[in-house]
């Protein structure tokens, strides 16, 4: 049949979407055989895990709260904290002098940033803690005056202080970048319209850009923390007994190293899920305003998850 | 080459709100003012047109020195902006502080409306008379209602910038400037970024505001409210002011050849598109 339909005729001939159920969706094969694969392989390795003899969930369950692992889990968290306080601090001084108008400022910080970005870790680290062998004294003095205090180094700086002055100083030259691309992310009309008015540059960055420049800043600052609790383990290196080391340190007496490292890794998680939620509810405190306000979440955690489903469910899987 | 100048004498010993004489900017190589000369006499609404390029925009910013001119004259109230005179009679350049002074008493409207995005209606519009001029956030929230109520959107006093069209953003720009009760305002393109419908919403609030006796200095491409609401119509083109007069001369009796080809081409395009 060669002729073409006219309209009354496509209209008597052809059923409508009438909302309901009844239209056959796609079938998505290709979809359905990789998630029963990926779970099988999932739920076998699981279930290796749970029944190993090897694994002795019973060792992991007895050492979950023992002092030394819990002595090591607290030094780990004033570890993170403390650093990343430090950090933050670090962050803001070297992200406020690159951005000022002076040239001397913004020199000095991009080398600092140069420096401390350019140099491993570790090797800051066991700088601050030999310390004492470049400047045996740390002191304050007035010029052509007396000395207005005088400190042993290495009673200043003990392994917790260089470890924080380390792990701090590292991760601030990060934050600088963090910070200063945040604020560079808020639109310049945001600076002008604020000038118009009047406001001064304190009040400008303080009311105007910064809360805007914090929807950028917060998810990597949150990342920096995370991988921050992760990174403390490196104080092993200067002895101190962090929660990977205590763990270590009980292993090697006992010789059951996954379920330790089964325990270290429980505790690892339990903070880093709630340094997410922290992380979250700061997102949606700064998320003001913006149209995507209401979809952050705590479906943030398991995200990805979530959107494939409610995509699939679109698509009619 | 400019037409005659509406000096400060034309009015009768009233000093005029906006004085400028021989303006130049650049930006690098680009000469974008070539020396303006303009004066706006308070109370009353200038229209600057012109091509784009034509540097309308760049003199606008200079008024309230979110650009700074190179050469000239160009004073607010009787102040030069961005410099007093010192007592040897130089000019020293004002310190942020000075400046932000200055530019209190100008308001400005954007573009792109520029509203801050974390703040409500309302907040955008208490946040300079509070944080800037002190005022009691009592006495600020009661004048910004007021002033919502007037460009139609006490409604919407709570809704943040995202929640409204680009009209209502806009009106509540007008609103945030005139609620530091400057005594000047300048819009730059402000129906530009507007979609078609909603630019009359806009017009019609500037077109009150005019009556109501506020100095404005207006860029704009709406050819038709520029006839409506100008005293004085300004029609620059590369740098240059090429004329300026009354609507009925400057739009209805160009003397340039470049004015009338101007007009010429906006009414086309007004015709297209059925406006």
């Amino acid at each position: 049949m060669t002729r073409r339909l006219d309209a009354v005729e496509i209209i008597a001939a052809m059923p409508r979407l009438d909302g309901s159920e009844s239209v056959v969706p796609v079938r998505h094969i290709g979809r359905w055989v990789s998630a029963i694969v990926a779970a099988l392989l999932a739920g076998g390795y699981l279930y290796l895990l749970a029944t190993s003899k090897n694994m002795r969930w019973d060792v992991t369950y007895t050492y979950l709260f023992h002092p030394a692992v819990m002595s090591g889990l607290w030094l780990t968290i004033q570890l993170t904290v403390a650093s990343m306080a430090l950090a933050i601090a670090t962050g803001g001084v070297l992200g406020s002098m690159r951005l000022s108008q002076n040239p001397v400022l913004q020199c000095l910080s991009g080398a600092t940033v140069w420096f401390l970005r350019g140099t491993p870790l570790l090797v800051q680290l066991l700088f601050w803690y030999f310390l004492a062998s470049l400047f045996p004294v740390i002191s304050l003095p007035v010029p052509f005056g007396p000395t207005l205090f005088a400190v042993d180094t290495n009673s200043l700086i003990n392994q917790f202080g260089a470890a924080v002055l380390g792990l701090g100083l590292n991760e601030g030259a990060y934050m600088a970048e963090i910070y200063r691309a945040g604020i560079l992310s808020v639109d310049k009309g945001q600076t002008e319209a604020a000038q118009s008015v009047g406001m001064s540059r304190a009040r400008l960055m303080r009311r105007i850009i910064i809360p805007q420049a914090m929807r950028f800043i917060i998810p990597p600052t949150g990342n920096a923390t995370i991988s921050m609790l992760k990174t403390t383990s490196v104080v092993l290196i200067i002895g101190l007994p962090d929660l990977l080391t205590s763990v270590q340190l009980i292993y090697a007496r006992n010789f059951q190293q996954i379920p330790l490292l089964a325990v270290a890794c429980f505790w690892y998680l339990a903070c880093t899920t709630a340094l997410t939620v922290l992380q979250i509810r700061l997102e949606r405190h700064y998320a003001r305003g913006s149209k995507d306000a209401k979809g952050v979440g705590l479906a943030g955690l398991f995200g990805p998850f979530l959107k494939s489903r409610l995509a699939s469910k679109e698509n009619g899987l | 080459m400019t037409a005659k100048m509406h000096s400060p004498a034309d009015a009768a010993g009233i000093a005029p709100m906006v004085v400028a004489r021989g303006v130049e900017k650049s930006f690098g190589a680009v000469k974008v003012l070539h020396g303006i000369d303009l004066d706006v006499m308070p109370g009353k609404v200038v229209c600057l047109i012109g091509p784009s390029g034509s540097g309308k925009t760049t003199f606008l910013r200079c008024i309230n020195m979110l650009e700074k001119i190179d050469r000239g004259l160009l004073a607010v109230n009787g102040e030069h902006i961005g410099y007093r005179v010192g007592k040897d009679g130089r000019l020293c350049a004002l310190n942020e502080r000075e400046i932000s002074r200055q530019r209190r008493e100008i308001g400005m409207v954007f573009q792109r409306f520029n509203l801050f995005q974390h703040m409500t209606a309302l907040e955008n519009i208490i946040e300079g008379p509070v944080g800037v001029l002190k005022e009691s956030k009592a006495d600020a929230r009661e004048h910004a209602m007021d002033l919502l109520r007037r460009v139609g959107l006490a409604h919407k006093a709570d809704s943040f910038p995202s929640e409204l069209s680009g009209g209502q953003q806009q009106r509540v720009a007008i609103a945030r400037a005139l609620a530091m009760r400057p005594k000047l305002i300048l819009f730059d393109e402000p129906t530009s970024a507007l979609d078609p419908e909603l630019v009359g919403e806009v017009l019609d609030v500037m077109r009150k505001l005019a009556h109501s006796g506020m100095t404005m200095v207006i860029v704009t491409h709406e050819i038709a409210f520029a006839r409506d609401i100008a005293d004085i119509v300004v029609f620059m083109d590369g740098g240059w002011v090429i004329e300026s007069g009354p609507p009925a001369e400057v739009l209805g009796n160009p003397r340039h050849e470049r004015t009338r080809k101007f007009l010429q081409s906006v009414r086309g395009e007004n015709d297209c598109s059925g406006g």
